[in-house]
């Protein structure tokens, strides 16, 4: 019963860094309809600043936290601007391939600079709590906190300001965002600074209980767009819940199934999901 | 010639089309209008098989051919343009439509690989075709041009070619004089009557007030995805639900 | 200009195809040293995969993000089939062909159910299966191993396929089979069909054509071609591990395919040796060669989405009408008296009439 529990909490643990990033994968699929292919890489550069600014400059957790937002939000805006605003009108296979061109981009020039090995980011947190019989790092605890109450920031964001509302509003309806006169550039710019800075924050939280290198976005983007189409492309609660289940599938998965093939749990499931249902699990009828 | 009974379809709890019956004459100029969302898009794309209905039956020349994939009705003879012209830019305006009457072939992968003589045969008979149709609309003396370099209105003309070379026996155009200037709306109109003169019938989907009252032969009027009248032009112009829900506000901005 | 006419004329004509291909046959001749010739080799085998990319991506414009995995099948199934069941290489080759076409109906059937950005990433998601079964399945793939001691092609007494020159022309003589089928499509009705797929699912479904038949089709093709690339580069490279299937062979692919030209007959070609050349002489650039190629792919998507032979087919294809409405002004002049004049045969002057 306590391994059980033990992979609630990893569960837990994994969904809502999932979560975390797939938020930012479909507010900027809500907005803009690009797959954000270079996210993973965003989230790996979020890594990097925080490591960089803990290690080297010496500053504290959250310091480096608050750095690696404000650093990977302005690169999300960069991208923006110069790339996928360029690109606003053109098929839909070229934003996807500026995409991979972003995403190769950055994880060669991190890789240049600073080497393939893999590194282990420090955290102030390495209590262990046993409640319970439960083996519980104090990490993983701020993990979960973190990732919900930002979540519960960004629902209050969006509902709550006019700069949120006008997000909403944009990716539920484009053309009709246009018409009432919401500033399309700066929405755009907004949702990817917020993309950002929600990826720099999961990979601040999560990279102490795992560790940071070059291709640490690669399997996490993939697990994220699994999570977003199972979530419906663009919906804000669907990135939240489908990262629980992917968070959980592969906790349990992992550990009654297999270890070696965990990592295949969660595109086995889409495979099987879309093959039944084309659109995913929660889209609704519309389109 | 085009048959429908019953029309509905709804999209989660929204009816985009309800209860729509309808016939459409061969031979003839129908047109279908309505104000913006009355579900004149989705009454195509029903009739065309991109969507299927959610009740009711569309018969052509005497087939059902409900809920059928939207190729086998264009097989059928049934062809379309859309909205926005989708046409391969990066190539000429005759390598476009060659495709047109790809329909009409039977080559397989295989006669592809070997190159063999019905394939041979069959790409000359759909460049032939491709020829037809753009001396049809009168643009032959533009084939050689990359369909980038082309002006909006000869683009509407190649969607018309590429829609007439499937050898269609109806022809559904979506807006077809949208964003086209008055007085090539006028030739465009020209062209749709030189069609229906060649023995297609037109169903067409128009915001221009002036054109589709000169030009239809026969109006429906579509509002919040029912039909609210049906006539010639004179009884749709004095109908008075029609100008209640449509003329009457939308008529001088029309005009 | 009339050089650049005929210069534009002959690199569009069949002179030019043998050419080239004498230019190829000759190349070892010239090579400095074997390796150049090496890499000449890895470039065709590579290049024979891009064609592939091509169909289904250029021509049909489906972005499968899992071709690279494919290659990786081509090779697994040849060396898994000559090194551990002691298949002799020609079936294992054709094998490893019919498996690249059998794995690619399968998967294309469930994923090209899906449009456009669902497709990418789906098939972004099956690479990486491929990629992982490949990891960790070792009783049947060796695992992190890989698969070492794979036989050359068998040169049947004749040849020896373990030297680097005989291989260069197997690979030529499958890149210049490859290049030949690639055309036969692409110029056919199949080609057109496929590209009003790539410029609309549902202009395409208008003009009757059959979207999942042909969608499969173009899939199948492409990643029978893949297959047989990576079964050629097994029996070229002669070990394999599982970094075969690693989604970069994609990228690099496709930054192959958009440098050439996408969608373009020579555009494969062309990209694949500009930048296995271009990697090669920087060496330095090798590991890190996706700083360049990954804003080279955003420059190009921006500015020049056609490529290299893209913008060269379009540029000449606007001169060539230019030429043509030129030649019919004046013809039309010297008939009609000159008050009408040029403008007549405008179409503006339908106006007067």
């Amino acid at each position: 019963m306590d391994l059980f529990f033990q992979q609630v909490l990893n569960g837990l643990t994994l969904g809502s860094i999932y979560g975390l990033v797939a938020l930012g994968l479909t507010l900027v699929y809500g907005i803009l309809h690009v797959p954000n292919f270079a996210h993973g890489a965003i989230y790996m550069v979020g890594a990097y600043v925080s490591y960089l600014t803990m290690v080297d400059l010496g500053y504290n957790y959250w310091v480096a936290m608050a750095c690696a937002a404000a650093a990977v939000a302005a690169l999300s805006v960069l991208c923006e601007r110069l790339v996928f605003n360029p690109l606003r009108d053109a098929p839909p296979i070229h934003d996807k391939i500026a995409a991979i061109g972003i995403m190769m981009f950055l994880e060669a020039a991190v890789q240049m600079q600073w080497g393939a090995e893999f590194r282990r980011m420090p955290t102030p947190y390495t209590d262990i709590f046993n409640i319970a019989g439960l083996t519980i790092p104090a990490q993983r605890v701020l993990i979960i906190m973190g990732a919900f109450s930002l979540m519960a920031v960004l629902h209050l964001f969006l509902k709550k300001t006019m700069t949120g509302a006008t997000i909403v509003a944009m990716a539920q309806n484009r053309e009709g965002a246009f018409l009432v006169g919401i500033d399309a550039n700066r929405v755009a710019m907004m949702t990817f600074a917020i993309s950002g800075a929600l990826a720099a924050v999961g990979a601040t939280l999560f990279a102490p209980i795992n560790l940071v290198y070059p291709s640490m976005g690669h399997l996490l983007i993939m697990k994220a767009f699994v999570i977003i189409i199972l979530g419906g492309m663009g919906s804000i609660p669907g990135a939240i819940v489908g990262g629980l289940i992917i968070g959980f599938t592969e906790a349990f998965g992992g550990f009654y199934i297999s270890t070696d093939y965990k990592d295949i749990i969660a595109f086995a499931l889409l495979v099987v999901i879309l093959s039944v249902k084309p659109t995913g699990l929660f889209t609704k009828g519309v389109r | 010639m085009l048959k429908i009974e019953n029309l509905t379809k709804r999209f989660g709890g929204l009816a985009a089309v309800s209860n729509v019956s309808v016939d459409f004459e061969a031979g003839k100029i129908n047109a279908i209008i309505g104000p913006n969302g009355a579900g004149k898009s989705t009454f195509f794309n029903l009739v065309a098989g991109a969507i299927a209905p959610t009740e009711g039956r569309i018969q052509f020349q005497g087939m059902d051919i409900t809920g059928m994939a939207c190729d086998r009705i264009a097989r059928l003879g049934i062809a379309r343009t859309f909205q926005s012209t989708m046409l391969f830019e990066e190539s000429t305006v005759l390598d476009n439509l060659i495709v047109g009457h790809r329909l009409r072939t039977q080559s397989r992968l295989w006669d592809v690989l070997i190159n063999s003589k019905r394939l041979r045969d069959e790409e000359k008979k759909c460049r032939a075709r491709a020829e037809d149709v753009l001396d049809f609309v009168g643009l032959s003396h533009i084939g050689h041009r990359l369909t980038a370099d082309i002006s909006q209105e000869e683009k509407k003309r190649v969607a018309f070619a590429l829609a007439l070379a499937t050898d269609p026996e109806l022809v559904l155009l979506d807006e077809p004089a949208g964003g086209i200037n008055p007085e090539e709306t006028i030739k465009l109109a020209a062209l749709i009557r030189k069609m229906v003169d060649h023995g297609v019938t037109v169903c067409l989907i128009e915001h221009k007030m002036d054109m589709i009252m000169s030009l239809a032969h026969k109006i429906m009027v579509l509002d919040h995805g029912e039909k609210i009248a049906e006539g010639t032009p004179d009884q749709i112009k004095q109908n008075p639900v029609v100008i209640e829900a449509y003329l009457g506000s939308d008529d001088d901005a029309a005009a | 200009m009339g050089a650049l006419q005929k210069v534009s004329g002959f690199i569009m004509s069949p002179a030019m195809k043998m050419l080239l291909i004498l230019l190829a046959v000759l190349f070892p001749l010239a090579a400095g040293n074997e390796y150049q010739i090496y890499v000449m080799a890895l470039a065709f085998v590579w290049a024979i995969a891009v064609y592939g990319m091509n169909i289904v991506t250029g021509l049909c414009g489906q972005l499968n993000l899992a071709h690279g995995a494919f290659f990786a099948i081509g090779a697994y199934t040849l060396a898994i089939l000559t090194v551990d069941n002691g298949w002799p290489f020609w079936p294992a080759f054709v094998a490893a062909g019919a498996m690249g076409a059998l794995l690619g109906f399968l998967v294309g059937v469930v994923s090209l159910r899906l449009k456009e950005h669902h497709f990418a990433i789906f098939t972004l998601c099956v690479g990486f299966i491929i990629y992982l079964l490949m990891d960790k399945w070792e009783s049947l793939t060796h695992g992190t191993l890989g698969i070492i001691n794979i036989p050359a092609p068998h040169g049947f007494g004749l040849v020896d396929f373990t030297e680097t020159t005989p291989f260069y022309y197997l690979a030529l003589v499958f890149l210049v089979l490859s290049v030949f089928f690639a055309s036969r499509i692409s110029h056919s009705l199949l080609g057109r069909t496929f590209l009003a797929i790539r410029i609309s699912d549902d202009l395409a479904a208008s003009l009757g054509i059959n979207l999942m038949r042909n969608k499969v089709l173009a899939f199948v093709l492409s990643t029978t071609y893949a297959a047989v690339a990576g079964a050629l580069y097994a029996g070229m490279v002669r070990f394999i591990g599982p970094a075969e299937a690693d989604v970069a062979h994609t990228f690099d692919m496709i930054t192959y395919l958009l440098v050439g030209g996408i969608g373009t007959l020579m555009g494969p070609l062309v990209g694949t040796l500009v930048i296995t050349w271009l990697t090669q002489s920087l060496q330095s650039l090798e590991e890190y060669r996706m700083i360049v190629f990954g804003p080279l792919l955003v420059l190009l998507v921006i500015f020049s989405p056609r490529g290299v032979v893209g913008s060269f087919t379009a540029w000449r294809a606007r001169r060539r009408a230019a030429a043509r409405e030129q030649q019919a002004r004046q013809t039309a002049s010297e008939k009609v008296p000159p008050q009408a004049g040029a403008s007549s045969i405008k179409k503006g002057a339908g106006n007067h009439a």
